[in-house]
């Protein structure tokens, strides 16, 4: 990573060198959004769509996507299911074990915001992005196959505007910890009540049913 | 309760040399625990000496829930509790709650739900079967059994527009009647499903790589399926003939013609196999069904809130995994006082703490794939 960002620098400053660094962007951009191999998130219902995409009939390997369930080898991080307090800091986990560039989508009304379980619920994040930076949102619950192959033709556009110039490079706060000590520094930084860690007191958002749904008892269903 | 995570001190085998007991973790995040399981095990070399299954991942708090929502509300949550069979939860719900107000069904309703818990079931065994074999190694059965599910998630979606929170059973019947031509295509699915099973169980279960994974591996006995409260295919497998669709029969199940399928020495093998004889017993059943059928209304007419008088309901199903119960305590509002799910998924995983250890770690995939869990029942 930082090899390529000394590369944008000396480019940039060079005489002619703004040719030669967009014939490298459009091969970097071009050979990273070619495979966005996908960590697959699965932790609910949206897993099941997950998998369809993936097998025969939808087949999402025809765009270079190819789910591999290990951090270290992949792009694209799909945050497919409910989010729940106790799993939060594993998906953070995940999430900086996996080398830069990487992507985020997320798959489905859980992630994009806590969908179903957004009232009431005690235990559910309300939204992938309250701790990890997304780049694709999918609505639905569970959104079909094909709009996750759709999110997958998104994202690769979204790659395919990057630049390995100093400053034109999307800002993300993904920095990989340094040290073992920096990672347990985070993963204690997230249980720590202020933090609305896992054993936070429960944050429950009670919120009542609109008053006309409970005082209309007449008709049918 | 505490939990042992750290490695116990070194001692030394027979011949003197140092030996460590070993603690791994597998999961939240792993591909071969369906979902979001955690197991935490302790390894003497490379074999397991004790296994601790760890739940809570996916709790979502779905009973609290429901004691906000009306009791028709609650029906859309009860999809989200089992995901790769969500018409048993939903059927589960409804019938406590009839039982609790004292609605009646249409029998063509009573007919289309067991169709599509039929056909359900069919789905649900076809994604146990593939994923279990996916973990074991065998990932071209996968590709088999999903295409078959993809066909069945097909007609689900001509029937109600969704393809897996279906939200199809309502209390008092189900949601839409069936569209022209469905149930025609729901018989041609049958007759060609049964020769795909023949061919699947060529495929895997007569391959000896398979019979060499699975056979003999997590034997659980009878008496400790009872004990233990395994139900479903887990406890088929092991040899006790018990379906609630026989044994304590619900809808219309007893006018129809069907086997139990068992098994006799309650290893993985065992239980794979249950599961696949199911499937063709679910087509018998969906046959029969469709040919029974008469016209009719498909739903009784509910006013828009039900008020149950208070008391409670205890409702069970014969899900894919087992007993599905459900229990509903009102108090005279429009909500419920309390929702319970009696999860067979959960009950089921409790058993890997019994049959994993004396296994190799490689085998810990193998017995979980045959228990089958679902963490969005197991949690809740």
């Amino acid at each position: 990573m930082a090899l390529v960002d000394r590369i944008g620098t000396s480019l940039e400053r060079t005489p002619g060198g703004g040719i030669i660094l967009t014939s490298v962007d459009a091969l970097v951009d071009w050979s990273r959004g070619q495979s966005l191999w996908a960590m697959p998130m699965g932790t609910a219902c949206c897993a099941m769509e997950f998998i369809a995409a993936s097998f025969s009939k939808f087949d999402y390997d025809r765009l270079g996507t190819f789910p591999r369930p290990d951090p270290r080898h992949c792009d694209v991080m799909v945050l497919a299911g409910t989010i729940t307090e106790k799993m939060k800091p594993a998906i953070q986990r995940l999430w900086d074990q996996m080398p830069e560039p990487k992507w985020a989508i997320a798959m489905g009304n859980c992630t994009v915001s806590g969908g179903i379980f957004y009232y009431d619920s005690y235990s559910v994040v309300r939204g992938a992005d309250e701790f990890i930076p997304v780049d694709v949102y999918i609505a639905g619950c569970p959104p079909r196959p094909e709009s996750l192959i759709d999110a997958v033709m998104q994202l690769r556009e979204l790659v395919h505007e990057e630049s390995i110039a100093p400053g034109k490079r999307r800002e993300r706060n993904t920095k990989l910890p340094r040290s073992k000590a920096e990672a347990n520094e985070r993963m204690e930084a997230m249980r720590t009540p202020e933090s609305d860690g896992p054993h936070a007191p429960a944050k429950v958002v009670n919120k009542e049913f609109p008053s006309d749904v409970i005082a209309d008892e007449g008709g049918e269903v | 309760m505490t939990l042992e995570i750290e490695s116990k001190e070194a001692t030394h085998d027979t011949d003197g040399l140092p030996v460590e007991e070993l603690v791994v973790n597998i999961g939240p995040s792993h591909p071969s625990t369906h979902g979001v399981g955690r197991v935490v095990v302790h390894l003497d070399g490379e074999v397991m000496t004790h296994v601790e299954p760890i739940v809570g991942y996916l709790h979502r708090g779905i009973e609290k829930m429901s004691e906000n929502r009306t009791y028709l509300q609650v029906v859309p949550l009860t999809d989200r509790l089992d995901y790769v069979g969500s018409m048993y939860a939903n059927w589960a719900y409804c019938r406590a709650v009839e039982r609790l107000a004292g609605i009646s069904v249409p029998e063509r309703a009573e007919y289309l739900r067991v169709i599509v818990c039929e056909l359900q079931r069919i789905a649900s065994h076809m994604m146990a079967l593939g994923s279990a074999a996916g973990d074991t190694g065998a990932a071209t059965m996968f590709i088999y059994t999903f295409d078959e599910r993809e066909r069945i998630i097909e007609a689900f979606e001509e029937l109600c527009g969704s393809r897996l929170t279906y939200n199809y059973v309502r209390p008092g019947g189900v949601s839409f009647d069936v569209p022209e031509g469905w149930l025609d295509n729901v018989l041609a699915f049958c007759a060609a499903h049964r020769d795909k099973l023949t061919e699947m169980d060529k495929l895997f279960f007569g391959n000896v790589i398979a019979k060499g994974r699975l056979k003999g591996i997590g034997v659980l006995s009878a008496e400790d399926a009872v004990a233990w409260g395994a139900s479903g295919p887990v406890a088929r497998g092991s040899g006790v003939n018990w379906d609630l669709r026989k044994h304590d029969t619900y809808s219309v199940y007893p006018r129809f013609d069907f086997d139990v399928p068992t098994g006799s020495n309650g290893d993985a093998y065992d239980r794979g196999r249950v599961r696949l004889f199911e499937c063709y017993e679910s087509c018998r059943i969906i046959e029969q069904a469709i040919s029974q059928m008469t016209e009719g209304p498909v739903k009784t007419p509910l006013p828009r809130l039900l008020r149950p008088a208070p008391g409670e309901a205890y409702s069970h199903i014969e899900s894919a995994r087992g007993s599905l119960g459900v229990y509903v305590v009102s108090d005279g509002t429009p909500r419920p006082y309390r929702m319970h799910v009696r999860s067979p998924a959960f009950c089921n995983l409790a058993l890997l703490k019994i049959l994993a250890p004396g296994h190799m770690l490689a085998d810990l995939v193998a017995v979980m794939g045959s228990l089958d869990p679902v963490f969005g029942e197991v949690d809740r």
